[in-house]
């Protein structure tokens, strides 16, 4: 191959290095603090306005809203990770007529076309950002990557205590510079697009549906 | 690669004549704009987290070098494999290695202007390599052999009319629908299975992040994240200034980018890629390799003044504003990136003797520099293109294909126009005698600027009394 | 601010002295009625503009060297133009860096204020309308609102007037397609926009179209009149004279 590297490190480090201009660099927006309460509504409110549904619930009762929200679906099954976060409570708690859980625990060359047949898929949450309205992931070996993307509805499960103002906040506080996962994400809603005369439409290639269970211990 | 010469006269009256164009466009640019407005609301913040997004970008640039390498340190750390391409070939050559090594021949493609740049779905096709574009966009271009017109809403200049019969032409079984959410299900239909079968991955990257070595992808419809999960080997295309130093560096560029893109508080997805697939984890790409093109960037980086150019982050915005641009469209100025950023980055990337009319399409209204995020002096460095087009002079950071309008004519003509107007008298002679002139422009030949301006306009009122003439008869003071 | 000047220079830019000396005219006459005496060098002659935007920065320099030349003293310099006060105010400092003028060419700019921007910041002036009811609309020019900041003065200026009615565009803020030399070098681009230009004058109803650049004005107010569109376009200056008088 090239030396490219080498050309473009030589042209880049034949210059001289440009006295440092004294850029000042004002503060990201001015940081908002919020309340508990407040962070779930802004939350609430940003999600929905991008289409998720975004119900608050609590650790008690949050394996009933999700029947819930099954029931009024038809799926044809929910995949989710049983090593994670949720996988003991959501096998404790199932019912013989709500549509099949299904397991991610292969790796994706050995179980793609189950995958893709699959109409809904749940995982946990690290947290999320209050200041835009977006979930936060960080999926991993117990709950694989696609299984936010590829099933049609995607139910996300979020601890209250976990929403940070904003992700600069989430950065910082979680030391996200200190280690990267494989993969983080930011969710704000389902899939959507306006590539057809500017016209929204959601739904196009990955989830139509993003629905939020909000664990929230003090509700109430 | 086919070296295209590209005609820009003739491209700006076909794309000016286009009445469905200019609707369609005049339309979608009202809704970016408003959208944005709407948004950014608070115009004092705004400025703010624009000075930060200049400050940000500016001071990665300063660091280039350090930063690729400490990028490049990094990712291998984390597993993503570096490559280096000097030229858009070479960046293709990397591409084709890595893809062949797999012995793939389906690639599910995100969007990426860079890779737009390569003209990599063209070269791939060439080795008998199916390159489809995902993004929805971007797929209704690929399907009518068109290359996007915006960096954002590639398909901007269709309408739903245009996109429902080609959907209709091309697409097996698919019924004629004007209806967009039945178009978006038909695309989506098709592409679930290109994702499904996808060999080998390629997308963009929009930041780069050098202290963690992290790949940063902003998305809307999760084709993005399809193309970079789903399959087994992950190519992501970089131009080179898109490193930033920080992690921190992040949250306001991204504000800055989906607000001044589309309005948006944040896209759908903000994909963050640190490494491949790790021992015990069950999906995302056992490869991921990041290609960084230079393309000129490094030459351009040499300039001060020029290097400002490379802290685009690629949001559209100057396209969204531009009035020339609501007036031709992308396809008009002939070459990947058009609008504003387009005339200033273009003529650098390609030579002024290519793509120098492209700096000549601009009024300096500033509406660009109005919306930029991140502070870009675009008419600044559209005049210095227009002025390095007509010098020869080789200094070092001359711009590729400078002088190339050397021309005696206008030269003179200028230099006439500055004896005139450095000398009073001459100045009163000449006002004097356009001013006994005036009355008399319409009976002279309509030729050469009187041709130009008058076609579409009254003819400039010359006055027979200057306002030097009115203002000494009238006893103005003159010291 | 500075405060109130006894004198001031008229700098009236080399298009108003081409073919629009009455706006210049109007413009002397706002600041001496104010009782500033106003002094018009006759050495002046254009800005340098033209040749600065279109890539000739040399010939532009040996214009402005004549305009440092001719404006001397330390006089505030007032410009009714938007477009030339940004090459004065803006683009001097950038075309003279580096050259034995350059300390100059700052102090120059520091002096420069766009005519609109002078009466109401530093001479609060007042005005009584005198004139009929009339229905006007505004064209906001790029360089005025961009560059030398200063449209809310203009309109401020015009909302004073209390027979007058500003009926606004729907695209005041969009520029005109005028850009100097682009209109030559970019006939067809040019074209088109001040043709949409037209029509949004046209779709006001307005008696009279108004804004503070000439070159602008003889942009649009050229389009109108090619359309036989029956609504004159004027300097701000020669309107808040006529109406003032």
């Amino acid at each position: 191959m090239s030396n490219a590297r080498a050309n473009i490190l030589a042209r880049l480090r034949a210059v001289a290095p440009q006295e440092p201009a004294a850029t000042p660099e004002p503060d990201f927006y001015p940081a908002t603090k919020l309340g508990h309460a407040e962070r779930i509504a802004q939350l609430k409110r940003l999600m929905e306005h991008m289409h998720a549904e975004v119900i608050v619930t609590d650790p008690q009762h949050w394996i009933a809203t999700l029947k819930d929200v099954l029931r009024a679906r038809q799926v044809n099954g929910l995949l989710y990770g049983p090593a994670g976060p949720l996988g003991a409570a959501l096998e404790a708690n199932w019912d013989s007529e709500l549509p099949p859980l299904v397991g991610y625990t292969e790796e994706v060359e050995q179980c793609k076309e189950r995958l893709f047949a699959l109409d809904a898929g749940i995982t946990s949450t690290r947290g999320a950002v209050a200041d835009v309205g977006a979930l936060m992931l960080w999926p991993d070996a117990n709950e694989p990557r696609l299984l936010s993307l590829v099933p049609a509805v995607h139910i996300a499960v979020l601890e209250a205590t976990h929403i940070h103002d904003s992700l600069a906040d989430a950065i910082a506080r979680e030391r996200w510079a200190e280690g990267m996962p494989t993969n983080a994400l930011l969710i704000s809603g389902p899939s959507k697009t306006a590539d057809i005369e500017l016209v929204l439409t959601f739904g196009v290639h990955g989830p139509k549906e993003l629905i939020v269970l909000v664990l929230d211990d003090e509700r109430g | 690669m086919t070296e295209t010469v590209v005609d820009f006269p003739k491209n700006f009256a076909e794309a000016l004549n286009n009445s469905q164009l200019r609707r369609n466009l005049r339309a979608a640019m009202d809704t970016m704009g408003h959208r944005r407005r709407t948004l950014f609301a608070d115009l004092d913040a705004l400025e703010q987290l624009r000075a930060r997004g200049d400050a940000i970008r500016w001071r990665a640039l300063r660091q280039l070098p350090d930063l690729l390498e400490q990028l490049e340190k990094k990712c291998t750390e984390n597993g993503i494999q570096v490559h280096w391409a000097e030229t858009p070939a070479e960046a293709n050559q990397i591409c084709l290695g890595i893809i062949q090594r797999h012995h793939a021949s389906r690639v599910i493609k995100g969007k990426s202007m860079v890779s737009e740049e390569m003209h990599l779905n063209h070269f791939l096709d060439e080795q008998g390599i199916e390159a489809l574009e995902t993004d929805l966009g971007e797929y209704i271009i690929q399907l009518d052999h068109e290359t996007p017109s915006h960096i954002i809403v590639p398909a901007i200049h269709k309408n739903r009319d245009q996109i429902a019969r080609l959907f209709h032409e091309k697409i097996p079984n698919a019924p004629y629908t004007e209806v967009v959410e039945e178009l978006n299900a038909i695309a989506r239909k098709v592409l679930r299975e290109k994702f499904f079968a996808g060999e080998v991955g390629v997308s963009g990257v929009n930041f780069a992040v050098a202290e963690t070595g992290t790949l940063c992808l902003v998305e809307n419809e999760g084709n993005g994240r399809m193309c970079t999960t789903a399959p087994p080997v992950h190519i992501a295309v970089m131009g080179l200034e898109k490193v930033v130093e920080r992690l921190e560096d992040v949250p306001p560029l991204l504000r800055l980018l989906t607000g001044s893109a589309t309005g948006q508080l944040i896209t759908t997805y903000f994909n963050m890629i640190t490494s491949p697939r790790k021992p015990g984890e069950k999906d995302g790409p056992k490869e991921v390799h990041l290609v960084l093109l230079d393309n000129g960037r490094s030459k351009i980086w040499a300039d001060p003044e020029l290097r400002q150019t490379l802290k685009c982050i690629r949001c559209g915005a100057c396209m969204n504003h531009c009035p020339v641009y609501t007036r031709l469209g992308g396809h008009a100025y002939g070459y990947v990136y058009p609008g504003p950023i387009g005339s200033i980055l273009t003529p650098q990337l390609e030579g002024l003797d290519h793509a120098g009319a492209m700096a000549t399409a601009s009024t300096f209204c500033g509406a660009c520099e109005e919306v930029c995020p991140v502070k870009i002096p675009i008419t600044t460095i559209l005049r210095r293109l227009r002025t390095e087009s007509y010098d020869k002079a080789d200094s070092p950071n001359a711009v590729k294909g400078h002088g190339y309008k050397v021309n005696r004519m206008e030269s003179l003509t200028w230099k006439g126009w500055a004896l005139s107007n450095a000398t009073p008298w001459l100045n009163a002679l000449n006002a004097k005698v356009l001013g006994l002139a005036g009355p008399h422009l319409s009976k002279l030949p309509q030729v050469g600027v009187l041709k130009h301006w008058g076609q579409s306009r009254a003819l400039p009122p010359f006055a027979r009394k200057s306002l030097h003439v009115l203002a000494k008869e009238k006893g103005i003071a003159d010291e | 601010m500075p405060t109130r000047p006894e004198k001031v220079y008229f700098f009236g830019t080399c298009l108003i002295d081409l073919c629009y000396p009455q706006a210049g005219m109007a413009g002397i006459a706002l600041l001496q009625r104010e009782g500033i005496q106003v002094v018009y060098p006759q050495a002046q002659s254009c800005c340098g503009q033209p040749a600065y935007n279109s890539g000739f920065p040399d010939e532009a320099r040996k214009v402005a060297r004549q305009q440092l030349k001719a404006f001397p003293k330390d006089y505030p310099i007032i410009i009714p133009s938007g477009s030339c006060g940004g090459m004065l105010k803006h683009h001097y400092p950038h075309l003279f860096a580096g050259e034995p003028e350059a300390a100059e060419a700052q102090r120059f700019a520091n002096r420069v204020f766009e005519l609109t921007e002078f009466l109401v910041t530093v001479l609060g002036i007042k005005l009584e309308d005198r004139g009929q009811p009339i229905k006007v609309t505004w064209h906001s020019t790029c360089s005025a609102l961009r560059e030398m900041r200063v449209i809310e003065y203009s309109k401020s200026l015009l909302r004073q007037l209390k027979n007058v009615e500003l009926i606004e565009l729907q695209r005041e803020r969009e520029c005109c397609g005028f850009g100097g030399t682009f209109s030559i070098k970019q006939p067809d681009i040019s074209a088109a926009m001040v043709a949409d230009k037209a029509a949004d004058v046209a779709q006001t109803g307005a008696a009279r179209l108004l804004s503070g650049d000439c070159g602008c004005l003889m942009n649009i107010g050229g389009a109108l009149k090619h359309r036989n569109i029956p609504i004159p376009a004027q300097h701000v200056a020669e309107f808040l004279l006529e109406r003032t008088q």
